[in-house]
């Protein structure tokens, strides 16, 4: 599925924004690929024109310049009426769900089958199986208003589902949830990915968003990408400050510093070592293998592993204590695998 | 007992006024909403960042509107006359009224259709419009729809301002409860025909205002 083809391809895209007394640069000539059946996140804090850049995928602003091709279809070039037909083809989940209060949650379903021309028959079948599809079964007829944000955002979800689109576009879909609910509909868009193999593209500005579904990511700033890549990688290898700040907030970095200094100070004997694991390497038991096979004593004494769709990503600071020389193999030891070594400073 | 309380009412002349009255509130209503509605699309439509943004259409119709507004209806009454002749072939009686009801209050009620229009969330429409959505769909499966409760009460709204221009329109001559008080009572000094007529003229607004009230509530599932 990954590594295939290309879905959607862009290249040089640009967005100025005019006003009175100045021009913003919103998009500022972007090139990137996305591939069919992948999650691809752009992260980035408001103001750096990721919201502009989705909206630019379907041409609810239209590009100054630059090119969009979907699935072999310009849509820079498609005329209104054409766009019309192409849209259908492309789903979006709004950060605030943008609901039809006026209809039920099966009307709400059914409108873009309506606007697509779908006969009523077969639009009433298809709205039950996307009611099925995102879990809301039984709240057909209820209004959006008797709905909780996450079931309001499932609508959403199965509203943009509708027509089969290649593509779905979300536009800070779990900004307005609280982390469990973001959870689940994160778990629903994984899902969703899987079953149907369905493209998306979110935008966000929270990185565990990126870390628990996205296969790759883009970080932008000032209308650039900046950074993009595998979510390990840029996990990883974060070279921008920017990108920086965003790992942080999944791993808490800075916090764990102060205190891996307060650590290094505490244990007088032995050494106190920072391991970073990174993908497959985390699931082998490193850890019991040293303690094992040398005749040392380790401690863990904090660390924090996380997931990501391509493996797990963390840290660990253990105390290892023993004689030097066991130190020493075990040390030989540790480096020579794939994991990171760093050691403490002063001790 | 009601003889002796009001000797100077007679029941059938009363009943005939209050269905004039009846009859050019409804009939004006209905021209109102439909030039009230197409008033307020046009100006929400052809406003700045609208569907059909258009700024010499969005001034045309935003000055006529405030241009009859601005007119008090007794004066636009006598205005219309020549216009009035020419449609309804007569200047006096309940049909005579019409266009000036519709005229005076199809303005105002286009402006509260705008306002109702403008509280539509503009994601939604965005929404629609990410689903392809022509902008036909969008003005009846969205703006109208969305803003259904604001409709409705600013229909009522206009209704009973409607009641009291039919009342003004008796003044000359239209009919309909003003006119019943005005000629059989306070020109004959007749006040208990006066008090009678305001009576129902009020039991009328109350009974609009209730079912407006009904359909506005029944209507908002927000």
């Amino acid at each position: 599925m990954l590594g295939g083809k290309t879905l959607i391809k862009i290249n040089g895209l640009k967005k100025v924004f005019t006003t009175n007394s100045n021009t913003i640069q919103a998009v500022d000539d972007l090139n990137l690929e996305i591939k069919k059946g992948e999650i691809f996140g752009v992260i980035g804090y408001s103001g750096a024109g990721k919201s502009t850049f989705i909206r630019l995928i379907n041409r609810l602003e239209d590009p100054t310049d630059g090119q969009i091709i979907i699935d072999g279809q310009d849509i820079t070039s498609l005329n209104q009426k054409d766009l019309r037909i192409s849209r259908q083809e492309i789903g979006m989940i709004f950060q605030h769900f943008n609901l039809l209060w006026s209809r039920t949650i099966k009307e709400n379903i059914a409108f873009p089958l309506e606007i697509a021309g779908v006969p009523r028959t077969e639009r009433l079948e298809r709205v039950d199986e996307l009611i099925k599809l995102v879990g809301l079964s039984g709240r057909e007829d209820s209004y959006p208003s008797e709905l909780s944000g996450g079931q309001k955002q499932r609508v959403g979800i199965a509203r943009a589902l509708a027509n089969n689109p290649k593509v779905l576009l979300c536009d800070e879909a779990t900004s307005a949830l609280d982390p469990e609910t973001t959870d689940s509909i994160l778990r629903l868009l994984t899902d969703i990915n899987q079953k149907l193999g369905l493209t998306i593209i979110l935008i966000t500005h929270e990185m565990h968003v990126i870390r628990k579904i996205c296969h790759r990511v883009a970080v932008m700033e000032n209308g650039q990408i900046v950074e993009h890549g595998e979510v390990l990688d840029v996990f990883l290898h974060p070279n921008r400050p920017v990108t920086r700040k965003f790992v942080e907030q999944v791993m808490g970095d800075k916090e764990q510093d102060e205190a891996y200094e307060f650590l290094t100070k505490e244990y007088t004997t032995g050494t106190v070592i920072r391991l970073h694991f990174v993908g497959e390497t985390t699931n082998r038991a490193l850890i019991s293998r040293v303690a094992k096979d040398f005749d040392i004593d380790v401690n863990i004494l904090q660390g924090k592993i996380t997931q990501t769709q391509k493996g797990a990503y963390g840290t660990l600071v253990v105390h290892i204590d023993g004689n030097d020389k066991e130190i020493n193999r075990a040390m030989e030891f540790i480096t020579s695998t794939s994991v990171e070594v760093e050691v403490a400073p002063n001790a | 007992m009601l003889n002796e309380l009001f000797p100077n009412v007679k029941l059938a002349d009363l009943w005939e006024a209050t269905g004039e009255t009846f009859y050019m509130t409804l009939i004006s209503l209905v021209g109102t909403f439909i030039f009230g509605i197409l008033l307020g699309l046009l100006l929400y439509l052809t406003a700045r960042g609208g569907l059909w943004q258009n700024k010499l259409l969005n001034f045309v119709v935003a000055t006529v509107v405030n241009v009859f507004r601005a007119i008090p209806f007794i004066i636009l009454i006598l205005l219309l006359f020549p216009f009035t002749d020419f449609v309804v072939g007569t200047i006096r009686g309940p049909n005579a009224a019409l266009p000036a009801l519709i005229i005076g209050s199809a303005p105002f009620y286009g402006r509260l259709v705008e306002i109702g229009l403008r509280e539509v969330d503009k994601g939604v429409i965005e929404a629609a419009k990410s689903m392809g959505a022509k902008t036909r769909t969008i003005i009846f499966k969205v703006l109208l729809p969305e803003s259904m409760p604001a409709l409705v009460s600013g229909i009522t709204v206009t209704a009973i301002a409607l009641i009291g221009y039919t009342a003004v329109a008796g003044i000359i001559g239209a009919g309909g409860l003003g006119d019943f008080a005005y000629f059989y009572g306070f020109q004959r000094r007749s006040f208990d025909v006066v008090f009678v007529c305001t009576v129902l003229i009020v039991i009328i607004v109350f009974i609009f205002q209730f079912i407006g009230d009904f359909f506005t509530n029944k209507l908002d599932k927000r």
